[in-house]
C-alpha cells in the first residue's frame, strides 16, 4: 500500500507540472522516475512515447500505466494513472467553478509565456539525454533524421511515422536473426 | 435536462473520444467538436475557451478538456452534479488507456527477453527521439516567433519579429540547465512564470 501511494503521490506531481503536451512530461517523467527513483530507463522512457503514440488515448494516461504496471502490476497502473489526472482534475474543477474567465486574467497569461519558453528549453534538454542513449549508430541517425523531417515539414500523421518505422524495425530483426541462426 | 441520461450520454462520448482519439491531447480536438455539435452541450467558442484555459493548466489536455465540459454539462442541473459529472466524463476518457495499456504492458512483460521485441525498440526510439525534437521545434518558433513568420520581408526584418524577452529568458534557463544538473523542472517552470509576470511577457 505504502509503494502505491508513493508512485501515486509521485504522478500526482508529474501531473501537476506538465504545461502542454504529453511530450512536455518528458522533462518531469526523466527527473522523478528516471533519476530520482531509477524505476524505469531513459531506453523505457523512448519505447513508452513510442507506443503512445500508436495507441489510442492520452499519452500521459499511457505512459502512467505502463510504469505502474511494471512496479506494482494492475493495482500500480490504476494508482499511478489516477495519481497523474487528480491534480488536474482538481484544479479545472476549482477554475470551471470558481474563475471561468481564468485564461483571460493579463497575470496568467504573462506567467504562461514564461512557462512556454522554460517547458521548450526542457524539452530539448530531455531530447538531448534521450538522443544519447537512442542514437548510438549511423542507422539510429538515419532513422532520426527522415522521421525528424517527416514530422517537421510534411502532413504524415505521427501515428503512421511510428508504426512504418516500427514494421521497418522488426523486418531487419527478424532478418538479422535469421542469419544468424543460419 | 434529465440528469442521468445526460450522464450517461456524457460517458459514452468521453469513452468513444478517449478510445479513437490517437496520438495524445490535442486529437481528442475534432471528437470534441463533433459533441458539441451533435448534443448541444456546448459550442464550437466554448471548445476555443476549453483549448485557452487548458493551455493555461497543468494536465494532459484530453484530460482537461473531460473535466470542464463535464462540469459545464453538469453544473447546468446543479453545482454538485457539475462535480460529479466533471470527474465521471475525465475517468471515462482515461479508461480506454488504462485498459490498452495494461494489455500492452503485459505483452511487454511478457516479451522482454524476446530479440525481436527489444531489436524493434531500438528502431523505434531514434523515431520517437526524432518526434519530441519535432515537437520541440513546432513550440521553439510559437515561443520565439508569436506572430509568425509573416513579417520576414528581408534578413533585417528577421531581428523585428523575434521575441527578444524569450530569447533572453531561454538562454538563462539553458545555463541553469547545463551547469546544475540537479536543477528540478518544478523550480525551473516556477521561476520563469514569476520573471514572466515580473517582466509581462
Amino acid at each position: 500500500m505504502k509503494e502505491l501511494m508513493r508512485l501515486f503521490g509521485t504522478f500526482a506531481k508529474i501531473g501537476a507540472f506538465t504545461f502542454g503536451g504529453g511530450y512536455a512530461m518528458l522533462p518531469m517523467l526523466e527527473k522523478e522516475l528516471v533519476e530520482k527513483h531509477g524505476w524505469v530507463s531513459e531506453e523505457d522512457l523512448a519505447d513508452y512515447f513510442a507506443i503512445g503514440q500508436c495507441t489510442p488515448g492520452v499519452i500521459a494516461v499511457n505512459t502512467a500505466t505502463f510504469v505502474g504496471y511494471k512496479l506494482k502490476k494492475i493495482p500500480g497502473a490504476i494508482f499511478a494513472t489516477l495519481g497523474v489526472i487528480t491534480p488536474s482534475m482538481v484544479l479545472i474543477l476549482i477554475l470551471a467553478a470558481f474563475l471561468s474567465n481564468f485564461a483571460s486574467y493579463e497575470i496568467v497569461k504573462h506567467a504562461f509565456a514564461g512557462i512556454r519558453v522554460c517547458v521548450c528549453v526542457l524539452i530539448f534538454s530531455s531530447v538531448w539525454k534521450l538522443g544519447k542513449k537512442s542514437l548510438k549508430n549511423w542507422i539510429c541517425w538515419i532513422i532520426f533524421g527522415i522521421v525528424f523531417l517527416l514530422a517537421a515539414f510534411s502532413d504524415v500523421a505521427t501515428a503512421i511515422l511510428v508504426i512504418a518505422t516500427g514494421l521497418l524495425g522488426f523486418v531487419i530483426t527478424l532478418i538479422r536473426e535469421r542469419r544468424k541462426k543460419a | 435536462m434529465n440528469f442521468l441520461p445526460t450522464l450517461l450520454r456524457l460517458c459514452g462520448e468521453f469513452f468513444l473520444t478517449g478510445l479513437f482519439a490517437v496520438g495524445g491531447g490535442l486529437a481528442t480536438l475534432p471528437f470534441l467538436y463533433e459533441i458539441g455539435t451533435k448534443t448541444g452541450w456546448f459550442t464550437d467558442s466554448d471548445v476555443l475557451d476549453m483549448i485557452a484555459v487548458s493551455e493555461s493548466t497543468p494536465g494532459p489536455i484530453g484530460v482537461n478538456m473531460a473535466t470542464y465540459t463535464g462540469f459545464t454539462v453538469g453544473s447546468l442541473t446543479s453545482f454538485a452534479a457539475g462535480i460529479l459529472d466533471g470527474i465521471l466524463a475525465t475517468l471515462s476518457l482515461i479508461l480506454p488507456s488504462l485498459i490498452i495499456g495494461l494489455i500492452i504492458s503485459g505483452f511487454l512483460a511478457r516479451f522482454k527477453d524476446s530479440p525481436l521485441v527489444n531489436g524493434t525498440f531500438s528502431f523505434l526510439r531514434p523515431a520517437s527521439t526524432a518526434l519530441i525534437t519535432a515537437a520541440g521545434l513546432s513550440v521553439a518558433v510559437k515561443v520565439f516567433f508569436p506572430d509568425g513568420f509573416e513579417g520576414l520581408t528581408s534578413f533585417g526584418a528577421f531581428f523585428s519579429i523575434l521575441n527578444y524577452k524569450a530569447l533572453i529568458l531561454a538562454a538563462a534557463v539553458t545555463v541553469t540547465v547545463i551547469f546544475w544538473k540537479k536543477a528540478h523542472p518544478i523550480w525551473l517552470i516556477l521561476a520563469s512564470a514569476l520573471i514572466g509576470i515580473v517582466f509581462s511577457m
